[in-house]
């Protein structure tokens, strides 16, 4: 983000056919006013004229209104998919903004001003200099225990949230321990709850006293809320039964990484598996500077892409 | 049991819906600490408005409805902020919906819809919230064997002492019953008002009871009130308006119901 480009400029995208970002200058200006709105007060969902976008509902088009809003021509975007930037959602939004906005992209989390990402806050810290855009399916954490739009604003309005804790109760009641793993609701500012967007559980302790800005664009149901640098960010939980993340056994198969969150990959049809990072980028830094997972070989010999079988 | 100050008072509430017509009209009494009263009625009558404007769910177009909110004495219900008065709503006092579906969370445990109401004030020991809500069933006689099972797997009469359980366990001052027993079979009713006589008892709670069953009121109730077309035509305690009925209307209530 650096010069702002007024209407005035009429900054064109690359292929002419586009305002620049693809959203026009009203609609950015109409976004980013609810993105002041939703800084000010951490957690609120505040209410946004959200617009058709050239993709279904459920494919990140708050994530991306909100993106649009704020990229800058010297801007630099990664957008990760379920950690990964070589995924389906990944790649078409990054060639979106490509292409009506002619913005500088990367798969580097380091290299990027904007992040866009969709279920996984990057394993990298994040700088006061980034800013990270979520795409939220679900803005509403108590949705699921009261259906009704009136009262869960009230609910927010009086910051009665004893239900969150009614589906804590449940979990427990049920499995034992919380079994809630992805959007796992946050106190932020000792004030609001808020759904941190589906990313798993093992995520939420990035959020707390962030330096990067963290926004939440809900397409669907046309809610933008954010979380400034350096806020509070509490994971709900019990006394007796306290917040804690997913640990996970084995190091990453590729980069041998530990204390990074792993996806389960399967490698036959004879039951052989293997965890590696979900981050494609953090997992690839790593093997680059020498690092060897114990499933390197094995990877290797399937073609596993990223390994050094890999004919890319 | 002291009858110093009132708990509730009601001073000519009436409630005139959009359209003109009546809900209610001028309603007056007092309801003190420990009290039960029952207001009978027939359908339309304006019971249910009544009872409405009374628990704050209806702001009644003329008259006041005050509670007694502690050290400020009592306080007109509509007067309060809206958070304080749910507040109130949730932790000082409860509502006994006639169909336990309005007043229970069916996707919810039983244990879980017993415990809510201790997680809104601020309750986050699990273990503590459990021990509480399985104490509770306990008391409204459901097998702590079903404290993990959704309301839905229960039967009317349970999901009814459910819905009890979980109001009381803030141990409110004052509890609200829409026709409790509505839709229950006749032993099943029995042993549910048998077993409310013996909490309200117990726990000195004041309760205003709607119904239209004489029965009910006969064994819940110390004062009765007899309403017809919005207005209160009778007044007095329970077994002088049931045995000895002054207005023609309450006569004509009484000995509609078929001696057995």
């Amino acid at each position: 983000m650096t010069a702002p480009i007024t209407a005035g400029d009429a900054f064109h995208s690359i292929d002419g056919s586009y305002n620049f970002a693809y959203l026009d200058e009203q609609t950015k200006r109409m976004i980013r006013r609810t993105l002041l709105k939703a800084i000010a007060i951490p957690g609120y969902q505040a209410p946004f004229g959200g617009r058709e976008m050239p993709m279904a509902y459920g494919w990140g088009t708050g994530g991306i209104q909100v993106t649009a809003s704020i990229i800058g021509v010297d801007d630099c975007l990664k957008v990760i998919d379920q950690g990964a930037d070589d995924t389906t959602n990944a790649v078409s939004i990054r060639r979106f903004f490509k292409r009506v906005a002619g913005v500088a992209v990367t798969e580097a989390t380091a290299e990027a001003t904007i992040i866009q990402t969709r279920h996984r806050i990057p394993e990298a810290p994040l700088t006061e200099d980034q800013i990270i855009v979520y795409q939220v399916p679900q803005p509403e954490p108590l949705r699921k225990l009261e259906p009704r739009e009136a009262e869960t604003r009230k609910m927010h309005a009086y910051s009665e949230y004893g239900l969150m804790h009614v589906k804590l109760y449940e979990d427990i009641a049920r499995h034992g321990e919380i079994t809630t793993t992805y959007d796992y609701p946050v106190e932020v500012n000792a004030r609001h709850v808020m759904a941190p967007s589906p990313i798993p559980k093992f995520d939420n302790p990035k959020m707390q006293m962030m330096p990067a800005l963290q926004l939440f664009g809900a397409g669907r149901e046309k809610r933008i809320y954010a979380i400034p640098p350096y806020t509070q960010v509490r994971s709900l939980d019990f006394d007796d039964h306290p917040f804690a993340v997913q640990t996970f056994d084995t190091p990453c198969g590729l980069c041998d990484a530990t204390g990074v969150f792993l996806d389960e990959v399967i490698l036959d049809d004879k039951g052989d598996h293997m965890f590696v990072c979900s981050d494609s980028d953090h997992c690839k830094g790593r093997r680059q500077a020498g690092h060897v997972g114990p499933r390197a070989a094995a990877a290797a010999r399937l073609g596993f892409p990223g390994s050094a079988g890999d004919g890319a | 049991m002291t009858r110093s100050e009132p708990l509730m008072e009601a001073a000519g509430v009436g409630h005139i819906y959009a359209g003109g017509q009546v809900g209610c009209e001028d309603v007056s009494f007092r309801l003190y600490p420990g009290e039960v009263l029952g207001i009978v009625g027939e359908s339309g009558s304006g019971k249910s408005t009544l009872l409405s404007c009374l628990a704050g769910a209806l702001e009644p177009s003329s008259g006041q409805v005050k509670f007694d909110v502690g050290r400020q004495g009592l306080r007109d219900v509509f007067q309060l902020s809206e958070p304080e008065r749910r507040l109130l709503m949730r932790t000082e006092w409860g509502i006994v919906r006639q169909n336990p579906r309005d007043g229970l969370r069916m996707s919810v445990s039983a244990g879980g819809n017993v415990g809510e109401r201790l997680m809104a004030v601020g309750e986050r020991h699990y273990g503590q919230i459990r021990d509480q809500a399985l104490d509770w069933l306990g008391r409204v006689e459901i097998a702590a064997d079903r404290v993990d099972h959704l309301p839905r797997t229960f039967s009317g009469g349970m999901q009814q002492r459910v819905q009890i359980a979980r109001i009381l366990v803030s141990r409110p001052r004052l509890v609200f019953m829409d026709e409790p027993t509505g839709g229950l079979d006749v032993s099943v009713q029995a042993r549910l008002l048998d077993l409310l006589r013996g909490l309200v008892r117990d726990l000195g709670v004041a309760a205003v009871v709607v119904t239209h069953d004489l029965a009910v009121v006969r064994l819940l109730s110390d004062r009765l009130m007899v309403m017809r077309h919005g207005r209160v035509v009778e007044h007095g305690l329970t077994d002088r308006v049931l045995d000895d009925p002054q207005h023609p209307y309450s006569q004509l209530l009484v000995s509609s119901v078929l001696q057995a």
